[in-house]
């Protein structure tokens, strides 16, 4: 189980939080503009990252905030933590591939 | 004789205390500190068990967790305990065990006629069933399921509590032997607070089978009595005894299962069975030791052939001789250790043989002076005994040591002490993520790069000697002390003397090679407890197998309860050998949670019964218990489903209740309903935003129904939404939906639109809601308020308004899911059972009726009226539903753009229909299929099914809502319902509204 540092309340049991999927997706401006194709790939295609991976998470049974971590898929380190709307921090690349 | 193999003195058991217990429906006697192997071998009895496959006659093999044989079944129904090994498992007065997997007893067993066939019983055997024919599987299946196994579960209900526990640490320590106490030294005199778990009884690990050991020049148990006397004067020191980590999970977190009461002979109703401690560490240490691997020789697994280690705590820490007349075999120096025992016991050695060329090492050397007969380059070739062993057939070993030379010459004997060398304990290690490293040396898997907060110090990190794990316990706990940022100046003095016996040099042979070759003849056993022999895994080879998680798989090697811990390294290293490739490139297969077996009961914990999920209850509940009703759970709520009356049947109760709704007037407890408060300047911009209709028109005092659709343009949720001043609104949700709907709208309120001023408040507990309708609702009412005017113009259907009712602050909202003339009556929760209880007592001359949801579900049926989750199951658009009314052309909303999608607008989507059953008295089942004409049998194709079916008192008739492929256009239409049984229903498609479509009921 993860340990999660949720930027307001510090770090939890991962039991308390919500998964929320990748990161910095944000929603078109206008839907209607878009085509099935890319109004498809807005909705369901997201990353599936070996190494250092960009996500949401909620902290629903603690703060209800939102929030966003950097976090290594293959160690589960819980590289950053940071606002929702904030730009992500820098970070040394991991690759595994 | 009464433990006839018992030593006069010596050993860590107490003579003073002799416990009775059974084995078998025989009465035997052993002694406080015994294990149940132990006391069994004080008896004389090595043969405890059958083999899983072939039944063949097993024995004890070793002293600890890794045992492959001693499975015993211990206790009876309902406190039995399948598998339980009886080299852990602490003598009490009066325990009673028995052998599994045999009958009728474990001496003779009928089973055992499976080795005679063992041929037909290769690797795979069980796969290979599959591809027979496909009718007879069920047969095999039954009859392997019959021959082969392990224990019982039990039959009844576990009597026993179990309990939880989380704990943090500093320093968290597993393995209390001599490198796990040097380490909790270290940590603990740094200020760290430090939890160390061992999984025997007693602190000292090897240090408990080996009195020749010295620490200081001291006996080393008298160091180890020193260092628990200054762990436990320390707060913050935890030490728990008969505690196994069984888990290494992400960021230090641990699973850890203490046994409280087991050994007890009297158990305590206050305490629990076994506790669960869940851990966070910030640093771990390892000291987990490590553990005998066996020899993998010509019919290896006969009662009398054990580890040379575990004869050795036999001998040393409880006092029991394990034969009378022993051959010592080893491919190391470290079972020679067990020979000299052996002699100093009493026990003759009748020789010891070894597979190298030449007994070197300290041990080897002792041995030769003590006179010992060595025969170096030797190797046990076959075995014999039926019940225990009774003699072996030693030959010359060839210079590669892939052959014998000569024929083999017998030696009698009745206990064979193995030793095929050491490897340590990485299981939690490799868990954990951390990298393994073959170490040539060693002959074993040693922990390289760990992924964690993770230190491993002694004979786990292939430090075999004291004095090597005294040093390196100490370094380790204080290198985590360090870590974990408590300041380490002389927490680990120097180290204190000792002396290093470790067990090398060895000669890894992984096959012994006997006369005839593996597989004919003898069965090399690589894994006892699954009866996986040489021949097996070379079988896997042959048919095309190279991965060793593969072969591992096929051949069942390592995949018992023991997981495979004292043969898992022979396997690969046999693997390798077949293949002609080295031994770490073949790897190791994935070390998985739990390290030994860990009781249901343990994960269960307290969390059974009412105490499995939270019940919520309204404010009204009691009455409703009173009044004798029957509920329904909906998520944790548990709602009224229907009040029967004087033996009423449900149908019966629910015609009822539904009539009185039409005819005269019913109350309905609808507290349930999931309430969001709504505030700020932006909440009609939010409700545009994620409901398809408009919302920016709605007046203050006015209500509007609400469909709301996850961003895939299907339906998630509806409900009534209340504008209750200028930037204030009140929103319901379904009942299961209405943690789901305040996450949905927070999540696009956090991540989307924080530009949006709104903030949502779960009111739902806040309010009891109580919903009377029918038509003598307003006449109620009325007679309940003065200030506020019910007149259809003044509160019209969705409307609202605040006031008083029977003095009790509430907002009522004409509101209605019944079709009829409604009032849902919000008051504080506190209020809930006086509203409840004046409306009753106000309304008898009504003849007011409680309803619930079953009634509740016909009357909106009745109107065509959807439950989400029951008429939608993730997979439906408002089109689908015929609800393109509610869907705005103008505004865009969460989920619009899905709605355009081609997809969305093909003419065989599954559309909400009604349906009546041509016999008017059969109410369809829920769920049926629904085909244009029933065939003999499946398949047929499937046009739609059956969302809700109810009997329906105002019209005399059953009612049913469907999800039929182009539904709207086959208005009058015949299906067919294929039923259970081969009856068929007819029913003819009509519109989804049944009762007064015009709606006069409700606006009047």
């Amino acid at each position: 189980m993860l340990l999660i540092p949720c930027p307001y309340c510090g770090p939890r049991e991962e039991t308390e939080f919500s998964y929320g999927g990748e990161a910095h997706i944000e929603r078109p401006k206008q839907p209607e503009a878009l085509g099935d194709e890319a109004w498809a790939d807005y909705l369901f295609m997201t990353g599936n990252t070996k190494g250092v991976f960009l996500e949401r998470w909620v902290h629903s049974h603690g703060c209800r905030r939102w929030f966003n971590a950097a976090r290594d898929t293959l160690t589960n380190e819980v590289l950053a933590v940071y606002e929702m709307g904030g730009k992500p921090p820098k970070l040394e690349k991991r690759s595994y591939v | 004789m009464p433990q006839g193999f018992r030593l006069a003195e010596g050993g860590l058991i107490d003579r003073a205390r002799p416990l009775g217990f059974r084995f078998n429906g025989r009465s035997y006697q052993g002694y406080a500190g015994d294990t149940l192997a132990s006391a069994l071998l004080a008896n004389g009895v090595h043969l405890v068990a059958r083999s899983y496959k072939y039944h063949r006659p097993r024995g004890i093999v070793s002293a600890g967790p890794e045992e492959p044989n001693a499975l015993v079944q211990l206790g009876r129904d309902p406190r039995s305990d399948p598998n339980t090994r009886a080299t852990q498992l602490e003598l009490v007065e009066g325990l009673a065990a028995r052998s599994q997997n045999c009958w009728p007893g474990v001496g003779f067993d009928v089973g055992a006629l499976n080795g005679l066939v063992s041929r037909l019983l290769p690797a795979g055997f069980y796969y290979k069933t599959f591809k027979w024919p496909a009718s007879l599987w069920m047969k095999y299946e039954y009859v392997i399921r019959h021959a082969a196994g392990l224990g019982r579960a039990p039959g009844e209900r576990d009597p026993d509590i179990y309990d939880k526990t989380n704990a943090h640490c500093d320093v968290l320590i597993v393995g209390g032997g001599p490198a796990g106490l040097a380490a909790a030294l270290a940590a603990a005199r740094t200020g760290a607070r430090v939890v160390l778990a061992e999984q025997d009884c007693q602190l000292g690990g090897a240090l408990l089978d080996r009195p020749d050991e010295t620490i200081d020049g001291k006996p080393a148990l008298d160091w180890v009595a020193e260092t628990l006397i200054e762990l436990g004067r320390n707060p913050e020191v935890r030490i728990l005894p008969r505690t196994t980590a069984f888990a290494y999970y992400d960021h230090n977190y641990l699973a850890l299962v203490e046994r409280v009461t087991d050994h007890l002979g009297e158990k305590p109703e206050t305490l629990p069975r076994e506790r669960l401690w869940k851990v966070r560490a910030h640093q771990v240490v390892l000291a987990t030791g490590a553990i005998e691997q066996q020899l993998v020789f010509s019919d290896n697994d006969r009662p009398g052939i054990m580890l040379a280690g575990a004869g050795r705590t036999y001998l040393n820490r409880y006092a029991v001789k394990p034969g009378s007349r022993a051959v010592v075999f080893t491919n190391n120096d470290g079972a020679y250790g067990a020979a000299l025992d052996l002699q100093k016991a009493g026990v003759s050695v009748a020789a010891v043989v070894d597979l190298r060329t030449a007994p070197e090492g300290p041990l080897s050397e002792q041995a030769e002076a003590a006179g010992l007969p060595i025969l170096a380059e030797h190797a046990i070739v076959a075995t014999r005994g039926a019940k225990r062993v009774g003699q072996v057939a030693v030959a010359p070993l060839g210079p590669e040591g892939d052959r014998i030379t000569g024929d083999g010459e017998g030696v009698e004997c009745d206990l064979v002490l193995c030793s095929g060398g050491w490897s340590p304990t990485v299981h939690l290690f490799s868990q954990s993520g951390g990298r393994l490293a073959w170490d040539e040396l060693r002959g074993c898997f040693l922990p390289d790069t760990p992924a964690q907060a993770t230190h491993v110090a002694g004979a786990c990190n292939g430090a075999f000697g004291l004095a090597a794990c005294l040093e390196q316990g100490l370094a380790a706990g204080e290198t985590a002390a360090a870590a974990a940022g408590f300041e380490t100046k002389g927490a680990g003095k120097a180290p204190p003397q000792a002396t290093d016996r470790g067990f090398l040099p060895a000669r890894w042979l992984r096959l012994v090679p006997s006369i005839e070759p593996a597989g004919r003849g003898g069965k090399h056993f690589v894994d006892q407890q699954n009866d996986v022999t040489v021949a097996d895994i070379q079988l896997a080879l042959r048919e095309g197998y190279r991965s060793i998680e593969h072969v591992k798989r096929y051949t069942g090697t390592g995949m018992g309860t023991d997981q495979g811990k004292t043969g898992n390294v022979n396997a690969i290293g046999i693997v390798a050998r077949e293949l002609g490739r080295p031994l770490p490139e073949v790897g190791v297969t994935t070390f998985r949670p739990p390290y030994t077996p860990v009781t249901f009961g343990v994960f269960a914990g307290r969390d059974v019964d009412d105490l499995l999920d939270p019940v919520r209850k309204t404010a009204i509940h009691a009455w409703h218990e009173r009044a004798g009703a029957l509920f329904e759970d909906v998520g944790q709520w548990r709602r009224p489903w229907y009040y029967p009356q004087g033996g009423e049947s449900m149908h019966r109760a629910v015609a009822r209740e539904v009539e009185a709704c039409r005819s005269s007037l019913g109350i309905l407890d609808a507290s349930t309903l999931g309430k969001i408060d709504i505030k700020g300047q932006d909440a009609a911009e939010l409700l545009n935003r994620v409901y398809t209709n408009a919302w920016s028109k709605l007046e203050t005092g006015r209500c509007r129904y609400g469909l709301m659709l996850g961003e895939d343009g299907m339906v998630m949720d509806d409900g009534v939404t209340a504008r209750l001043g200028e930037h204030h609104y009140l929103m319901t949700t379904t009942t299961g939906n209405a943690a789901a709907v305040l996450g949905h709208l927070e999540e696009w309120l956090q991540t989307e639109w924080p530009e949006l001023q709104v903030h949502l408040t779960s009111v739902t507990e806040q309010f009891a809601t109580v919903s009377i309708a029918g038509p003598n609702a307003r006449r109620l009412l009325g007679e309940l308020t003065n200030d506020i005017k019910l007149t259809p113009k003044a509160l019209p259907h969705m409307s609202f308004a605040e006031g008083a009712v029977a003095g009790i602050p509430a907002r009522v909202f004409r509101i209605s899911f019944t079709g009829e003339c409604a009032y849902e009556i919000n008051v504080p929760a506190s209020y809930g059972m006086a509203l409840w209880q004046t409306l009753i007592r106000a309304g008898e001359k009504y003849d007011i009726t409680p309803y619930g949801t079953e009634a509740m579900h016909v009357l909106r049926a009745e109107k065509g009226y959807i439950i989400v989750g029951q008429e939608t199951d993730g997979s439906v658009t408002p089109f689908d539903l015929g609800m393109d009314w509610i869907v705005s052309k103008k505004k865009d909303f969460v989920g619009k753009r899905s709605l355009a999608r081609s997809d969305m607008a093909k003419s065989d989507r599954k559309q909400l229909v009604g349906l009546l059953t041509d016999n008017p008295q059969e109410v369809l089942p829920e769920g049926a299929q629904l085909v244009e004409k029933a065939l003999d049998k499946p398949p047929m194709p499937m046009i739609g099914h059956v969302t809700s079916s109810y009997m329906s008192p105002n019209l005399g008739r059953s009612i049913a809502l469907a999800l039929v492929k182009g539904g709207r256009e086959r208005h009058g239409q015949k299906v067919q319902a294929p039923l259970p049984g081969g009856h068929t229903a007819v029913c003819e498609i009509a519109g989804p509204v049944f009762f007064d479509p015009e709606g006069e009921r409700l606006r009047g």
